[in-house]
């Protein structure tokens, strides 16, 4: 018993993992729509922030699929019940992957002012809106869902913005978790993009993460005290298992950090935000752990690491291949990132 | 909940059709690439490689399109299907994740670097490329075959306490004789929709008297490339494919033929109308015992008709999964025909002077594309009443906590969404296609 109870935590690991590194990785690039956005004043300059991620993206994107692939098998009801309740939000996601993809791909293929604009809109609105919503995702999470007898549930976008009650995607503490994203995320892209830039563009793009540092550290502080509103007993699970304090106050250390980081250290800079965005995740998944998704109707209809965990054959054989499997890709990962790294050329 | 239910059919056929455009033109594509490549590498071929960047430009704008439509096809077992995915994710996951992991990791990894590296990797890594994004993508073919197969043909699993699908064998999953045939069947079709558009924009050209070289090139590339698949698609695959519709599937045998009633001796229909509430086929046209004949290599065979079996087990749409089937193995023969005639021009040296067959083959381009759709709407309506064949209705397992009203808005969405990318990615194509193979 106690060698299957440990393989279920490890599937759970490995899932949050893939999870993580997709937040870490895609976004950079999600990050650097806000930049392209915000920051970048002429088409130089925006071609550049696309050539930043140019031979990544793609890539990047594949983390979800394969998280979403290893949620699909090693949790299945979390994987079935989460994928329809957050219908709405979902298809937008799509929506927006879908549109930032072409937009990617397609906007250098032509050189008109009546065709270039159209893109850089469609890249940075998807890439924010994505942020966003990505965010939302994780509030609703924390918060919990309506999940039934069933292991069902459906939440309509939005419904009167109370964290209890008639629930929607969208509440308060939900919009809260999307902005903490959304500046986390962007500053994110924001020390990738300084990396790979030229000056004095790069100064500029180093400028606009020291202006969001205030914001992160309001909103990851306000966001806190949400979480704290939204699920009481979130102290109480860290009490628990004291060494999870460790997460939320590396994630802290980590901000702070960051500050002196900015145009000193660009490396750092990346590196710090990699943590921050890896420890608020681990943070997230602590606060309701062993639950994946906590039910806001009844303690008994949450969905935990043991009651939804994929029978123990599937575990067993899944490792076979998942654990070769991954070690190929950080093979791909590392010949790919060391194969363009540097600054791009312009 | 009825009418949610169609709506959930129909977005996911709507989505999916619309998604395999794209896959199956560069998996074929990805084999000429590849052979292009392989032939500037180890032959110094100058011409091959300025043929591999003229299509790895069309190729990158249809990966793309692959990739952004192919997303929610993952994303659509959980948010359309969710009874299902919650029975059967412990089985299917395994494969689907597989194609994440082992698959579109290797494909993207050297996508990038097929696409951006020309300039910035040694010829050796992109000849090297050009294989991995190849074998990245037919490796994700037999993936998601397997997925389907055990759809179709329900391996490797056991029934627990209460009811529920638990995966007993990978081994028999990933080897699921139905996959491996079916896997085969549907490669070849995609190497043919890839011969048939690099050969029809060959012949375009030819006829516009442009890039004779090239083009040259890409009619001789597709013609073989082309024959090779057109016969190998009939034989053995696809017979072997219609056996094992036969011996697992027989209604939906019977529905592909319009047999309503079981015959020694059955007969093959070549055209004809079905009427489901008359049992009987209108205006047929048929060759007798050739069914027989073809399924059991005996002339008086029995072959079971739809009489055999409950209407509760009968595919859903008879009609449509009959002129889906008729439509395929019609434009199969077609493309064998016109194949065995280029490469015969060819040999003899007379193609790229023989305006009938330059225009039959560049007007052959979309008929590849439409013979592979109606393949998979054969194997996947032959499937119904079934989700998993035998063991889940089709009606059983949607997502019964999403409504009529939001799936009709994502019905739209996609519809919408997807006739936009359609404008765009012709337009591009068409760019492409004038801009022509040489810098």
């Amino acid at each position: 018993m106690g060698h299957s109870n440990n393989m279920e935590i490890l599937w759970y690991i490995l899932t949050l993992s893939l999870f993580t590194t997709y937040v870490v990785l895609d976004g950079f690039d999600l990050g650097a729509g806000l930049v392209h956005l915000f920051v970048a004043r002429n088409a130089g300059e925006r071609r550049q922030v696309l050539a930043a991620i140019g031979p990544y993206w793609d890539g990047n994107e594949v983390w979800l699929i394969a998280g979403g692939g290893t949620l699909y098998f090693a949790f299945p009801k979390v994987f079935a019940a989460s994928f329809s309740g957050f219908y709405l939000p979902l298809m937008l996601v799509l929506w927006c992957l879908t549109l930032r993809g072409i937009a990617i791909e397609f906007r250098n293929h032509i050189q008109h002012p009546a065709w270039t604009p159209a893109w850089d809109l469609a890249f940075g609105g998807s890439s924010v809106l994505l942020c966003i919503l990505f965010g939302a995702a994780a509030g609703n999470i924390i918060r919990g869902v309506p999940l039934d007898k069933d292991g069902e549930f459906f939440l309509p976008l939005w419904t009167d913005f109370s964290a209890r009650g008639e629930l929607g995607v969208l509440d308060w503490y939900t919009i809260l978790v999307a902005l903490l994203a959304l500046t986390a995320l962007g500053m994110h892209g924001a020390t990738w993009v300084a990396l790979k830039v030229p000056q004095p563009f790069a100064g500029r793009v180093t400028l606009f993460a020291r202006k969001l540092w205030p914001a992160l550290v309001l909103l990851a502080l306000t966001a806190t005290i949400g979480t704290s509103v939204v699920r009481p007993t979130a102290l109480e699970i860290f009490a628990d298992r004291p060494i999870t304090f460790l997460l939320p106050l590396g994630m802290l250390a980590s901000i702070l950090a960051l500050r002196p980081a900015f145009g000193a250290d660009g490396k750092r800079a990346f590196a710090l935000t990699s943590a921050i965005l890896v420890l608020m995740i681990a943070t997230a998944a602590a606060t309701i752990f062993p639950m994946l998704l906590p039910s806001t109707t009844a303690q008994q209809f949450s969905m935990t690491v043991a009651n939804s965990i994929t029978p123990a054959y599937g575990q067993t054989v899944g490792l076979m291949w998942w654990i070769p499997g991954m070690a190929l890709v950080v093979g791909y990962f590392v010949f790919l990132y060391r194969r363009f790294a540097g600054p791009i050329d312009s | 909940m009825e009418s949610a239910l169609t709506l959930h059919r129909l977005q996911f056929a709507f989505t999916i059709t619309y998604h395999y455009i794209f896959p199956q033109l560069t998996m074929g594509l990805a084999l000429l690439i590849f052979y292009w490549k392989s032939r500037a590498w180890f032959l110094g071929d100058i011409q091959a490689n300025q043929c591999a960047r003229f299509w790895i430009k069309i190729f990158g704008l249809s990966f793309v399109m692959g990739v952004v439509t192919g997303i929610p096809m993952e994303f659509q077992f959980g948010t359309n299907w969710a009874r299902f995915s919650k029975a059967a994710g412990g089985v299917i996951g395994q494969t689907l994740a597989m194609e994440g992991v082992l698959s579109f990791f290797l494909e993207s990894t050297f996508l990038g670097l097929l696409v951006f590296g020309e300039k910035r990797v040694s010829p050796f890594l992109h000849w090297l490329s050009a294989g991995g994004v190849f074998a990245g993508s037919w490796l994700s073919g037999y993936f998601i075959t397997c997925t389907d197969a055990w759809m179709q043909h329900p391996v490797g699993y056991v029934l627990g306490p209460n009811q529920e699908i638990v995966l007993s064998s990978l081994t028999a999953l990933l080897f699921n004789p139905w996959a491996f045939w079916q896997y085969i069947h549907n490669m070849l079709g995609s190497v043919i929709t890839g011969a048939v558009t690099v050969s029809s924009a060959g012949a375009f050209y030819l006829i516009s008297g442009k890039h004779k070289l090239h083009a040259e090139e890409f009619l001789r590339t597709g013609i073989v490339f082309g024959l090779a698949a057109s016969a190998l698609v009939i034989f053995p695959s696809g017979d072997r494919q219609g056996q094992m519709v036969a011996k697992h599937q027989p209604a939906a045998l019977a529905a592909m033929e319009g047999l309503f009633h079981t015959e020694f001796g059955a007969p093959i229909a070549v055209m004809g109308q079905p009427d489901v509430e008359k049992q009987k086929l209108d205006n047929p046209l048929v060759i007798p015992h050739a069914l027989s004949l073809l399924t059991y290599k005996r002339w008086d065979a029995e072959v079971k008709g739809l009489d055999t079996f409950p209407r509760d087990q009968w595919p859903d749409n008879i009609a449509l999964l009959f002129y889906s089937f008729h439509i395929m193995i019609g434009l199969g023969t077609i493309f064998l025909a016109v194949h065995a005639l280029g490469a015969f021009a060819l040999w003899r040296g007379f193609l790229f002077q023989s305006k009938l067959l330059l225009w039959t083959l560049m007007v052959l381009l979309p008929f590849p594309f439409i013979a592979n759709t109606a393949g998979w709407m054969t194997a996947e309506l032959g499937r119904q009443p079934w989700l998993i064949y035998g063991l889940m209705r089709t009606a059983d397992g949607s997502s019964r906590n999403v409504s009529y009203g939001n799936t009709m808005f994502t019905l739209l969405g996609f519809l919408g969404l997807y006739g936009l990318l359609s404008i765009l990615y012709l337009f591009l194509i068409q760019r492409e296609v004038e801009h022509g193979p040489l810098e």
